[in-house]
């Protein structure tokens, strides 16, 4: 039984199907992160969750109440879920005390040690508790409509986009501070964002929406590392997807054999790796000294990118045994410090197993 | 154009200083006015016991109405922007419709259907469908720039949808409440024609009756000057109810278009309420319109009469509309690319001036043509003058906008692509300024042809506009005579009340 669980959930505009059947179930205390391209109808999800729309068909439950099923739902402001909407949505004409105070009690006996205490949780400076919304900055103003959100001692906490309007830098901290102060907290989480990275870093399940389904869902690494299909495994990063041979848990490919994670299939199949995990050796001019059941390309190009370069290499056929050569050029993420020059001839070894792709289901 | 950069002697800045004091002969006037009488003599008029009836008068006047149109336009600005009720974009525009009747065919038709009204209760009624629109057109548009992420996030907070209302939208909505609640303050201290028709006592009405018995005696300028500081006590008011607050969405990026309440079983409930205003602030008017009309037949149409002061009204409408958009031009410039004191100040007068009754600006014109410069007297450059000092602030509103459509960058781009800074000016900032100018000088034409209380004061004998020759009429209570000059105000005051509601509709961004 998960805390959240969502049963069969349509919703429709018009025409215009948002949501085509999802079932998602979220363990207490968990971070749950739904990702997915925009207009894939994450943000109506969230929407339904909080209680702002109905779904036309399903069922919403949490902790065993129904809030949800069919259009008959009940309304947000009795559900007890906090939210945290994007830019913040601060009430412009209150102080950022009477924000973070704005749903307790304007007479509660303990209410300005409470908003004290929530500033703090948020890691604000209590000298903010009297300024305007718009005297803060971006960051800020997130962790003000946290606190208030939190105010609330919600069961529930979702988090739409909250990220997104703050820059680079900014983000990985709040978001890392946020998920460390809900966690401290036990307070289940649900984040929506179009951002994968931040959705693998953020959550202890990731759920990936495409066209109103859910396409997969999972813990972070598995999904990074054993994606279900192609488009999913793309989403969620750089990948190379190959036609392989398989046989007893290795794969014949354009990269010569290498170890898959599956041991029972046989047979064609397309394999994925991700770019980090294959390794470029520089080969000496004289090819007499390498293996020779090695795999060779030559750089192409190289895109420097700091920490991290994305190297673009091309295979070479391998006449002596006969493999297939990919048709397009490999990418390869390598460190900076020793990348080869664009033309030279490299080794190329593949860390890890690759993963093996479900048969399509014709 | 070198001299924009210096504020000392750029010609743009003389000018604008310029404009602003003629702007303040009024004020100069009525202060001139006070010194001159002085105080023994000035006393008695002020306290005496009929300048307190009209206080009295006043004050009710502007706490009853104000409050019934505030409630009023919220309730229908609610209902056309955030509620499914059935056709609100037709009922949107319906909401708008009744400014293109002028206020004084309004009263001239409620006098029609209950010859009785008068009083207080008349006043109020008619004033509240002549003017509820000044704060439809606001609140409607602040209720569509709302971010309903707030809304959201109240009611994910606890809050049923009633508390949202009061405790989130409401505060919201303040600007908005106080800059219309102020326009139309404004326009019940300076009628005239309306009030004179349900026999009810302003400043207003008393300074003419007074202007037109004694011609220019003490006794009607120290009136005028008790309505000034009744007018500068609305806007003080206003400026301190609106506070110091921002208002605008905090945080960048588009918002959601915000979701329509549904109404369910309230429909037909909520049904009656457009359709009541409607009726009263439409129906009303136009069937009094059409009765006089057919009452009159062929006979009221004296096609070379009306015909007479239909010119003489177009052209006033438009020399003025042109010569006040002229004159706006340069404080207009200065208030988007030379922002800073002085550009505050002047401005700040031209909006004070803008905001004093007709009756005192004409009241002004009238003394000082008859004692420093007579030949102007009653002539049209007069009349022009004070079209232009009463409508600056609409062309002042119209233009800014426009000229804030063209940001300097742009100029920048057309020097960097070739072009001189007289070029750049001429085929950017103009060409993108010219639909805000065009506007404001809609608004200002608008403004002359409804106008009344000055155009009797100060027009050249013998010359009549489609005001004051309905007035006319009416005065005599030959309202079949009246009626085609009032259809023809309407007709004409149509398209510009049009461009008023789809201008609105464009300032919320949608």
């Amino acid at each position: 039984m998960g805390f959240l669980e969502l049963h069969a959930i349509r919703k429709s505009y018009g025409p215009q199907v948002a949501l085509a059947g999802v079932d998602l179930r979220v363990a207490a205390g968990s971070r749950t992160a739904i990702v997915g391209p925009s207009g894939s109808g994450k943000t109506t999800l969230l929407r339904i969750i909080a209680g702002f729309e109905a779904p036309d068909a399903g069922r919403v439950t949490l902790g065993g109440q129904p809030l949800a099923d069919g259009p008959n739902a009940i309304p947000a402001h009795r559900r007890g879920i906090g939210f945290v909407p994007q830019e913040g949505a601060l009430f412009p004409h209150l102080s950022v005390a009477d924000n973070v105070g704005f749903g307790l009690a304007r007479n509660a006996p303990n209410r300005a040690q409470r908003i004290t205490e929530l500033m703090q949780m948020v890691a604000l400076d209590l000298a903010m508790l009297t300024r305007r919304p718009h005297e803060l900055s971006g960051g800020q103003q997130q962790r003000v409509a946290l606190a208030r959100a939190l105010a609330q001692r919600p069961r529930l906490m979702l988090l739409d986009e909250p990220f997104s309007a703050l820059d680079t830098g900014l983000r990985a901290s709040t978001r890392k501070a946020v998920a460390q102060l809900l966690g401290a907290a036990g307070i289940t989480t649900i984040l929506v964002t179009h951002d994968q990275s931040e959705a693998l870093s953020f959550a202890d399940q990731v759920a990936v929406m495409r066209a109103g389904r859910l396409a997969q869902v999972g813990p972070p690494h598995a999904l990074y590392l054993r994606p279900a299909d192609a488009v999913t495994a793309q989403f969620l990063g750089e990948t190379i997807v190959l036609p392989a041979q398989l046989s007893q848990g290795w794969a014949t490919c354009a990269l010569g054999v290498i170890a898959v994670n599956d041991n029972q299939r046989k047979g064609p199949a397309q394999i994925m790796l991700r770019p980090e995990q294959l390794q470029l050796t520089l080969v000496p001019a004289d090819p007499m000294d390498t293996d020779t059941e090695a795999c060779l390309g030559v750089v192409e190009d190289i895109d420097f990118g700091g920490a991290l370069c994305g190297l673009t290499v091309r295979l070479l056929g391998n006449p002596q045994t006969d493999r297939p050569s990919a048709a397009t050029p490999l990418l390869v993420r390598s460190p900076a410090i020793h990348i080869p020059p664009v033309g030279s001839t490299v080794q190329i070894t593949v860390m890890g197993q690759a993963h093996v792709f479900a048969e399509a289901v014709a | 154009m070198r001299h924009f950069g210096n504020p000392h002697v750029s010609w743009v800045g003389t000018a604008a200083v310029l404009v602003s004091l003629s702007a303040l002969l009024p004020l100069g006037f009525v202060a001139w006015v006070a010194w001159q009488t002085g105080w023994e003599t000035a006393a008695p008029l002020i306290f005496r016991s009929r300048v307190g009836e009209l206080l009295v008068n006043t004050a009710l006047l502007e706490l009853a109405t104000v409050p019934v149109c505030a409630v009023l336009a919220l309730a229908l600005a609610w209902l056309t922007e955030r509620s499914d009720l059935p056709g609100a974009r037709a009922w949107a525009a319906m909401a708008v419709a009744p400014l293109a009747v002028p206020a004084f065919v309004h009263s001239y038709a409620w006098m029609t259907v209950t010859p009785s009204l008068h009083g207080l209760g008349g006043a109020v009624l008619v004033s509240t469908i002549a003017y509820f629109p000044f704060m439809y057109l606001p609140l409607s548009a602040a209720l569509r720039r709302l971010d309903p992420g707030m809304e959201d996030a109240a009611a994910s907070l606890g809050l049923g949808p009633w508390q949202v209302f009061f405790r989130v939208v409401l505060p919201q909505l303040r600007l908005a409440l106080c800059g219309g609640g102020l326009l139309v303050g404004l326009h019940l201290l300076a009628e005239y024609g309306l009030y004179v028709m349900v026999r009810y006592d302003t400043f207003t009405t008393a300074i003419v009756d007074q202007f037109q018995s004694t011609y220019n005696g003490p006794a009607a300028n120290m009136l005028a000057g008790v309505l000034v500081v009744c007018c500068f006590g609305l806007l003080a008011l206003e400026a301190r109810l609106r506070g110091h607050e921002r208002y605008a969405r905090v945080g960048t990026g588009a918002a959601r278009m915000p979701v329509r309440s549904r109404l369910g079983r309230w429909t037909a409930l909520a049904w009656m309420l457009p359709c009541v205003t409607s009726l009263l602030a439409l129906g009303v008017p136009l069937f009094t319109l059409a009765r006089w009309l057919i009452a009159g037949g062929t006979a009221v149409w004296h096609l070379d009469v009306i015909g007479a002061a239909l010119g003489q009204t177009l052209v006033w409408a438009l020399a003025g509309g042109v010569l006040t958009t002229v004159v706006s031009v340069p404080m207009a410039w200065l208030s988007i690319r030379k922002p800073g004191k002085l550009q505050r100040m002047v401005e700040a007068c031209n909006y004070m001036v803008g905001s004093l009754p007709g009756v005192v600006v004409a009241l002004a014109l009238v003394t000082i043509t008859v004692r420093v410069a007579l030949p102007l007297y009653q002539t049209v450059a007069t009349i022009l003058l004070a079209y232009m000092l009463m409508f600056l602030p609409r062309a002042l509103v119209s233009l800014r906008a426009g000229i804030a459509q063209a940001p300097v960058e742009l100029e920048h781009a057309a020097r960097s692509l070739g072009r001189t800074p007289t070029q750049a000016l001429w085929s950017i900032t103009l060409r993108l300024a010219a639909p805000g100018a065009a506007a404001g000088m809609a608004m200002v034409s608008l403004g002359i042809t409804n106008e009344l209380t000055a155009t009797l004061l100060l027009a050249p004998t013998g010359t009549q506009t489609l005001a004051t020759a309905f007035w006319a009429f009416s005065s005599e209570i030959d309202y079949a005579a009246a009626a085609p000059y009032a259809l023809t105000m309407v007709l004409l005051s149509m398209p510009l009340t049009w461009l008023l509601y789809v201008q609105s509709k464009r300032t919320a961004g949608r």
